[in-house]
């Protein structure tokens, strides 16, 4: 029997504003527990909330960057339940007129692109965190996040594989990045995702029942515990059982699913228009400004680096795709006449070095800054590509600055001609049976006459001028 | 020199004439308080920074409005570093770090907030017997309810204690008990005055309003309590008229809408024959009678008791025992700290109405219930619309008889939530309405309720200081008429 996989996947993404959804607390992250917390925060008697606009002026870019609609009217409803770190026993978020809906965003796994639709994305404040490992046999809550804005970005359940669900989490991912809503820094819990995993016969119609798998917070994670979802519910109908509607929780140790609650168990939520809150209009200059102001998303940019500044599709395809990319090479590039250098360096040694470490860009110690710097001491001469790849090296060991690094390893390109000319002598002079070698037609020796030079300068020499050299001397 | 029984407007004209100095009202205010103490009016009392406040007042002569004004403060406002309980044992203990806008602005006006008063519990009853801290008393006779919530504010008002308090109305709990006291009190259109500190029990519903002695006082009140307030999205930010300044308009050839769809068969006959007279009072003041229809009224108390006991079965989830407020002792795990701080924290109609609420906002029944009552309540407000486009007022009975005994009507809630039947549909529409005392029955006071047109305080306090220019209702006390 072969079997079908139906996905879906709601991802929060915490919106980068400076205070809280409904309140003036700061969102700051990692601060000390309870000290980004005011009174709304708090959920005190009495408090009230207030919209905060920038929130929804950043949920109104990510729908224009998708083709959604953007209701200009939306509304807060209140989904009532208990837990410590929900302070008002209820969360305010938007379920019957959400912000932004009907958007759709492109995919693309191995060898093939997709376009998975947006149903939704809502605006809600995020709850504050319960902390169990602190205090022996009492659970601690941080309400420094309660409030943080977040966009819950509901997909249709169009996604047929762990893959393209991953594939789909990177592309929201780069856009919120590009559209400056949104960190990306999933370590730190700016976007998590729960991912509704069912399976169907090829071909039926009807959707399977599905488990909701909460909160996870890596890519690979996403793509573990779903294929482990798809292989328990595939034993569970093969072996004559039945697949129950329930949330499931990913435990990455273990690499499994279990059983958080059944349907039965399910809280009713009670929604209701929240009657603290009037609806929130956005006029049509506000919405104008936004769209005029929307940063340039990949696409746009891929096809500016090609027609624009020369880049080979393939480096522009590359450098296009992450927001933290794309910055070093712009950064770089102000600072270089050579555009094509800086591509090359960022497809091919950086490139390399993060697939060797299996990281992101914005997770290494290479920063926009030091990476421009790199650049320019390669094209002003101060260092050589060779030595550059070092001080590269050592940098993503160390995030040292690129000219501390030159100066105290003592790593300035030696251009003295007078200087190179003596050693260059010395070297012909020490091997007199490669001479006769090379001019007896073995050109390939050139290569060891540049390479004994290289060696006696400790890599500093300016490799052009040892050539022109090297020419000269073994005429 | 005593301002027992006085009203702010008599009190301000002792200050400047120098017959009495501002520590001499507080001071009398406690004694008061104390004399008083049967009446269970107060829960908490804030004597030592008020007698501080009016020696302030005595030392730098002030030109705020209402300077050296003592007030009491419904114990449903949040006030900094005084205790708020709002009349439940879940914040018997709990002390804001903020206060409400109400109070705030009162208080730099130059009001001094003497202390907090009893009240329903979460503003959830009409006979003030639902306070954990006791019943209160209702000054015109032993075992009398003052009516409620706000039974503290009416009764401590009523008995000359203060001149005026803040109360809060989601049904007609200001007017109810200035009714029932024999006082005058006013629930402004919804969005006059902020609810920021207020301890909400149904947010579309509760306002915050004036009582006093005397029509002229709430608007001067009025005047000070009301803000755009940046804090809470439904406060209004239409200008806020000075409300004394159309005290003394003619009302002649203004229109009083009377409701052909109200049965006053069910009424005491008393209670009809003084709502006949107060209207030929007016007529004869110039105003014309004009029939009007409000086809949906009768829906009223349904409505209502769907749409407030769903947002209070919200609003009060935050009593939860985990961040303020009492906490059950000796729990085993997280299910029995909310069962329990909960069951020992909230008295039995809290109780009630959260059940009410959330089985009305539940799968399966919001459509049927939350859905339909706000449906219904549109219904009510269009009623009221289409009536204000030829009157400018409207008048009813503020309740159904005076007050009555303590424990008469416990065991039948529907009893109790009748109380609020001809109050509640300014709630529900969201319009301005006011309760002056219009006659005694067998010693009781009772009331007259005037509706106006949405953001019109001032034409109801128009008609309302009209009428106390001519009749003297507002003068009588539990101890006889005012001299």
């Amino acid at each position: 029997m072969s079997w079908e996989t139906v996905i879906g996947l709601e991802i929060h993404v915490q919106l980068s504003t400076k205070s809280k959804l409904f309140s003036g607390g700061s969102t700051e992250f990692g601060a000390e527990s309870n000290t980004h917390v005011d009174l709304v925060d708090m959920g005190l008697p009495g408090v009230l909330p207030v919209a905060n606009r920038e929130a929804f002026y950043k949920a109104i870019r990510f729908g224009l960057a998708t083709g959604a609609n953007i209701n200009q009217t939306s509304s807060f409803d209140r989904k009532n339940y208990f837990y410590p770190d929900l302070p008002k026993g209820y969360q305010i978020t938007q379920m019957e007129q959400p912000i932004i809906e009907n958007g759709s965003i492109k995919i693309s796994v191995d060898d093939y692109e997709k376009k998975i639709n947006i149903t939704r994305a809502h605006l809600e404040e995020d709850a504050g965190k319960s902390i169990h490992d602190m205090f022996e046999g009492e659970t601690g809550v941080d309400l420094n996040r309660a409030g943080t804005p977040l966009l819950e970005i509901v997909s249709e359940p169009e996604i047929s594989s762990a893959k393209e669900a991953v594939a789909y989490f990177k592309a929201i991912r780069q856009l919120v990045t590009f559209l400056d809503i949104c960190d990306g820094n999933m370590a730190q819990g700016s976007m998590r995702c729960d991912v509704n995993v069912s399976i169907r016969k090829s071909g039926d119609k009807e959707l399977g029942i599905r488990a909701e798998l909460k909160n996870i917070n890596s890519f690979k994670f996403i793509e573990k515990a779903i294929n482990f979802e798809i292989n328990r519910q595939i034993k569970l109908i093969e072996n004559g059982e039945s697949v129950v509607q329930e949330t499931r929780l990913y435990d990455s140790d273990k690499n499994e699913t279990r059983s958080m609650r059944s349907k039965e168990e399910a809280n009713d939520y009670r929604y209701f228009p929240c009657p603290d809150l009037l609806p929130v209009i956005i006029s049509d200059k506000e919405l104008k400004e936004i769209k005029e102001n929307l940063p340039e998303l990949p696409e746009e940019k891929e096809i500016r680096y090609v027609n624009e500044i020369g880049l080979e599709e393939s480096e522009a395809t590359i450098i296009a795709s992450s927001k933290t990319m794309a910055n070093m090479f712009e950064e770089a590039s102000s600072k270089t006449d050579d555009a094509g250098l800086v591509a090359k360096w960022l497809v091919g040694d950086v490139s390399a070095l993060l697939n060797k470490n299996n990281i992101d860009i914005d997770e290494s110690n290479l920063s926009p800054e030091n990476f421009g710097k790199l650049i320019e001491r390669i094209s002003d001469g101060t260092i050589s590509g060779k030595i550059a790849k070092s001080v590269l090296e050592e940098v993503w060991e160390t995030a040292s600055d690129v000219d501390q690094i030159i100066e105290s390893k003592g790593l300035i390109q030696i251009q003295d001609e007078n200087l190179l000319e003596n050693v260059a002598k010395k070297i012909i002079e020490s091997n007199p049976d490669q001479v006769k070698a090379y001019k007896s037609g073995k050109d390939k020796l050139f290569g060891f006459f540049v390479g004994q030079v290289m060696k006696e300068t400790q890599g500093k020499a300016n490799p052009k001028t040892v050539n022109e050299i090297l020419i000269g001397l073994l005429k | 020199m005593t301002i027992k029984y006085k009203s702010i407007k008599e009190i301000k004209s002792m200050i400047s004439q120098k017959e009495i100095s501002y520590k001499e009202i507080i001071e009398e205010v406690y004694k008061l308080i104390k004399e008083n103490e049967d009446l269970n009016a107060f829960i908490t009392l804030n004597e030592e920074e008020s007698i501080k406040k009016a020696e302030e007042f005595d030392n730098n002569s002030s030109n705020l409005p209402l300077a050296g004004i003592p007030i009491a403060q419904k114990d449903l406002f949040c006030s900094k570093n005084l205790r708020t309980t709002c009349g439940s044992n879940i914040l018997n203990n709990f002390i804001p770090p903020y206060s409400a806008t109400v109070i705030e602005n009162l208080e730099n006006a130059g009001c001094i907030s003497i202390g907090k008063t009893n009240m329903d519990e979460f503003a959830m009853g009409s006979s003030n017997e639902t306070s954990f801290f006791g019943n209160v008393q209702n000054p015109w006779g032993k075992n009398l309810v003052p009516g409620g919530s706000s039974g503290g504010s009416a009764s401590a008002v009523s008995a000359g204690i203060v001149p005026a308090a803040t109360g809060t109305d989601t049904g007609g709990s200001i007017r109810q008990p200035a009714s029932l006291c024999g006082i005058t009190g006013l629930k402004p259109t919804y969005g006059r005055v902020s609810r920021w500190g207020m301890i909400a029990f149904a947010s579309s519903l509760d306002q915050a309003g004036p009582m006093a002695r005397t029509a002229e006082d709430c608007a001067l009140i009025l005047n000070e309590m009301c803000s755009h307030d940046e804090k809470d999205t439904t406060s209004l930010e239409d200008e806020i008229p000075n409300f004394e300044e159309s005290l003394n308009n003619s009302l002649k050839n203004k229109k009083i809408g009377i409701v052909k769809d109200l049965d006053l068969s069910s009424l005491n006959n008393d209670v009809v024959e003084i709502y006949h007279n107060s209207l030929k009072e007016f007529e004869s003041l110039g105003a014309e009678l004009v029939d009007i229809s409000l086809p949906n009224l009768s829906l009223s108390v349904p409505t209502y008791y769907v749409v407030a006991p769903a947002e209070c079965s919200s609003n009060l989830s935050r009593f939860d025992g985990v961040k303020f407020g009492m906490r059950s002792e000796d729990v085993k795990d997280l299910e029995e700290l909310y069962v329990k701080t909960r069951s020992e924290g909230f008295g039995d109609e809290v109780k009630r109405r959260i059940l009410i609420g959330s089985y009305v906002l539940s799968a399966g029944y919001y459509d049927a219930y939350y859905k339909k009552a706000q449906q219904v309540r549109r219904l009510i407000k269009n009623d009221f619309d289409n009536a204000f486009k030829n009157i400018d007022v409207i008048m009813t009975p503020t309740t159904r008889g005076p007050a009555f005994e303590m424990g008469s009507k416990g065991d039948d809630p529907i009893q109790m939530y009748l109380e609020d039947l001809f109050t509640i549909s300014a709630n529900l529409a969201g319009l301005p309405a006011i309760s002056l005392p219009n006659g005694n029955i067998q010693n009781k006071p009772i009331g007259l309720q005037i509706i106006g047109n949405f953001l019109d305080e001032s034409t109801i306090l128009n008609f309302a200081h009209m009428y106390q220019n001519e009749t003297n209702w507002h003068m009588y006390t539990p101890e006889g008429i005012k001299q």
